[in-house]
């Protein structure tokens, strides 16, 4: 299995500067890694973003999800469903994932499994609710 | 329930917040001192954590202190210094002792603070800890492990509504307020057509309904601390012309002071708009003045008006 990670790996890395956490969501995050976000935030933004966009953190970057969510509405080609789940409730990281092929946890489902205590919300919120 | 909690429930009065200051050294009475000027304006006040990635007095001591000189807490929460196994503990623990108000972050980062070597943690985010502190309140650990009795949490976040991607940010809070906040304090926000456009986008989709809308006003005393915020403290930024107004008037601290009030009264014109979330830097009596100028009693005067008028009805 470890020879999938690799391929994966070589793939991802060079592209997206892929972190492997074996439970990819960059399809929903405007082909964006979130993991590449110093605070590996899943949800959004933090409030730290500079005026000029970049990174808190790294005012050399452009804030990852300033760039996720531009990509996210402005991408040619991308699904509209994966638009739409841009704003989705990503659930907390499972950390045993690290280092395992996001691909394999795809097919078996294993990245969807989210802690028992944890509810999804029941409505995503609303598209419109932009200004 | 907590006040806040009552507050929120009644869905119309007036509610202000209030930035505690923060501990390093001394005892109980020398907080209970610094707490004076702003917390009888405040129906509750935030037991900050680890404020600008500095280190101070726990947020958790600092709530059950704020509890024992009778002042509400609201515990703030931040994903950079713990897990989510410690963040639970947290707030687990100021229960215990009776804290309800929870107000969930993700936090500066630790090279915001004076300990940049620091290692930063962030287990969750903003959004997933309030959906945490949420499956506490129905009575379950994140492992699903029950908790009963279940603690009665009053869950609150954060937003920014001045800062990129600005078409962004009022989707952000809804995603928060949809995992159970409910109520929102505001980072400070000095381009008044961003606060209106986000409390706007908010207001139309009937979220102020759900959640409490708390802009951030900051009492400042002059250009200095405008300069601060604009060059230090991460998404704040002071237009120019802001702090050229404060800086080239005779009287800056006057001119400061009018700048705040005309900051309050221009949140609290915006529809959705619940309170204010305050900040005093000033620490020379102001906020007794800006309250006075608003038109905002103390809380006691508040408290006991709105009993009064729940026994006539």
């Amino acid at each position: 299995m470890k020879i999938i990670a690799a391929i994966e790996h070589v793939i991802k890395k060079p592209i997206w500067d892929c972190q492997m956490c074996g439970q990819c969501v960059l399809h929903d995050t405007g082909m964006t890694c979130p993991m590449t976000c110093p605070k590996t935030l899943r949800n959004g933004p933090c409030g730290g973003v500079r005026e000029d966009g970049h990174c808190e953190v790294k005012p050399e970057m452009r804030c990852v999800w300033v760039k996720a969510e531009d990509r996210s509405r402005n991408m040619p080609l991308l699904p509209t469903v994966w638009r739409e789940h841009f704003n989705n409730l990503r659930p907390p990281v499972d950390n045993r994932l690290k280092g395992d092929s996001s691909w394999k946890n795809a097919i078996s489902g294993r990245d969807k499994e989210t802690p028992p205590g944890w509810t999804p919300v029941a409505e995503a919120p609303e598209a419109e609710a932009k200004a | 329930m907590s006040r806040l909690g009552e507050l929120l429930d009644k869905g119309d009065e007036l509610i202000i917040t209030g930035e505690a200051p923060v501990i390093d050294g001394g005892t109980l009475k020398d907080y209970e001192a610094k707490l004076a000027e702003l917390a009888p304006w405040c129906d509750a006040m935030n037991a900050t954590d680890n404020t600008a990635a500095h280190a101070h007095a726990s947020n958790v001591a600092m709530a059950i202190a704020m509890q024992r000189v009778g002042v509400e807490p609201i515990l703030q929460v931040v994903c950079r210094d713990k897990n989510r196994i410690a963040q639970q503990a947290d707030i687990m623990g100021v229960a215990l002792h009776g804290v309800e108000n929870i107000c969930c972050l993700t936090g500066d980062d630790v090279t915001a603070g004076d300990e940049p070597e620091a290692r930063r943690v962030f287990d969750l985010d903003g959004p997933q800890l309030v959906r945490l502190a949420n499956s506490l309140k129905e009575g379950r650990y994140l492992s699903g492990r029950k908790i009963d009795p279940a603690p009665s949490l009053v869950i609150g976040a954060v937003e920014n509504p001045a800062t990129h991607p600005l078409d962004y940010r009022a989707q952000r809070a809804a995603k928060k307020i949809l995992a159970g906040a409910r109520f929102l304090q505001l980072q400070i926000c000095y381009h008044p057509e961003r606060l209106e456009a986000f409390v706007a986008a908010l207001h139309a989709n009937g979220f102020t309904d759900k959640c409490a809308i708390l802009p951030t006003v900051v009492a400042v005393k002059g250009p200095g601390p405008l300069r601060f915020m604009d060059s230090s403290v991460p998404g704040i930024s002071v237009p120019v012309e802001t702090i050229a107004r404060v800086a080239d008037a005779d009287d800056s601290a006057e001119e400061a002071y009018q700048l705040v009030l005309e900051q309050c009264q221009h949140a609290l014109a915006l529809p959705g708009v619940r309170g204010l979330h305050l900040t005093d830097f000033r620490k020379d009596g102001s906020i007794s003045r800006l309250c006075a100028d608003l038109g905002i009693r103390p809380r006691s005067e508040r408290e006991s008006r709105a009993n009064d008028f729940a026994l006539a009805n």
